[in-house]
């Protein structure tokens, strides 16, 4: 994808791009409204092994499997699905050091209309922050290819995960029918 | 493999996991991976000889066998085995559905049940009560499940699980024994260790 089409290609189509183009091969999901585009462009890629699982933790488990085994993979969830994971990135992950690529759809923000969707989504960077994982928030489109493609770089060079927070300021989010 | 309905575990002699972990690394001549629960599931896994292609899973209760999954999804030229209890397996039971969808032929999963939360007191698993953990198996689609009488039927079993392909989930019910020992402690070493032994790193 060059540079322009970048800026044309909707968000998950840029990601999707900058994925193959990293050979991140697995992507195991736990669903999500705001991500279906992008879940459904990777099932229809046969570059990609993707397929859903009951629970994050156990997407976890398989992104650390997999990239033991030689397979880069990335995993996708929202941000309640992220409140369940800390014990498995804590335990797992960081001591392991494992690159697992964590794209969360952020929802609890931004005109969220689920009060519980909000408070869950208050614990997720004060966790993010005290295991001290890499973690941005994206929220321009012009930005996305380059913060994904090098942070996934760096996420394999040093041997540690990385978050990508996908703002509904880039996602459009989920909208609420008043 | 049998088809028949799950026999229940009460027709299963009570075994011992330390002995059982012996006769199935001892089966192992292709550098097959084997990924051990956490506790006791690693430390007789780590007690009966450290092979290159051992994970010893040290904390994420109840992710060995997505831990093998993924494995098994990156290498399906090699065996993958997992290696869980019963307790650790009761919080995550939704793997065993995501393995019946993915059908890896690669996989094996076997599961101690003593029915206890060994190591932290003994105190009671919903195994020792109600919950018979091959019929939850076949539940989520994995018919290749079955309990292993007594030892020889688990050699048969974990044998014909290597042979034929899976994925297969062997249950044994055990002892109230704790581990033989203790895994080293250092999980960079671990994972080092094995992506070595898989092939991933020089």
């Amino acid at each position: 994808m060059t540079d322009t089409q970048a800026q044309t290609a909707p968000w998950h189509r840029v990601v999707l791009d900058t994925l193959k183009k990293n050979d991140v091969r697995l992507v195991p999901y736990v669903p999500d409204r705001v991500f279906t585009p992008l879940i459904d462009a990777l099932h229809a890629d046969d570059f990609f092994t993707t397929f859903p699982c009951t629970r994050e933790e156990e997407a976890i488990g398989i992104v650390t499997g997999a990239w033991m085994g030689g397979l880069r993979a990335a995993v996708l969830m929202q941000t309640s699905g992220f409140a369940t994971i800390p014990n498995a990135v804590a335990s797992l992950v960081c001591p392991s050091q494992i690159p697992a690529l964590i794209f969360v759809s952020e929802r609890g923000t931004l005109g969220e209309f689920n009060l519980g969707q909000a408070m869950v989504c208050r614990t997720m960077r004060p966790v993010l922050d005290a295991l001290g994982i890499e973690t941005h928030t994206i929220t321009r489109h012009d930005e996305l290819a380059f913060i994904v493609d090098r942070s996934i770089k760096q996420a394999v060079a040093t041997q540690a995960p990385v978050t990508f927070i996908l703002s509904p300021l880039l996602t459009g989010g989920k909208v609420f029918a008043a | 493999m049998t088809q028949n309905p799950a026999p229940g575990a009460h027709n299963a002699k009570v075994m011992n996991r330390f002995e059982l972990t012996k006769r199935l690394v001892a089966q192992l001549k292709h550098e097959e991976a084997v990924i051990g629960g956490i506790g006791n599931s690693n430390f007789d896994l780590w007690m009966s000889g450290q092979r290159p292609q051992n994970f010893y899973m040290l904390g994420s209760m109840g992710l060995a066998i997505p831990i093998a999954l993924g494995v098994a999804i990156a290498q399906p030229q090699r065996h993958v085995v997992a290696l869980e209890g019963d307790g650790s397996l009761l919080m995550q039971l939704g793997c065993l559905a995501t393995v019946a969808v993915r059908k890896p032929r690669n996989l094996t999963m076997v599961v101690w049940d003593n029915g206890m939360y060994q190591i932290t007191g003994g105190q009671p698993t919903a195994s020792a009560a109600v919950t018979d953990i091959v019929t939850v198996a076949r539940g989520c689609g994995l018919p290749n499940s079955a309990w292993a009488a007594d030892e020889d039927e688990f050699d048969r079993l974990f044998a014909a699980a290597l042979r034929d392909g899976g994925p297969t989930l062997i249950a044994a019910r055990i002892d109230d024994k704790p581990g033989t020992g203790a895994t080293d402690r250092d999980p960079v070493q671990i994972r080092e260790r094995f992506m070595k032994g898989l092939g991933v790193r020089k």
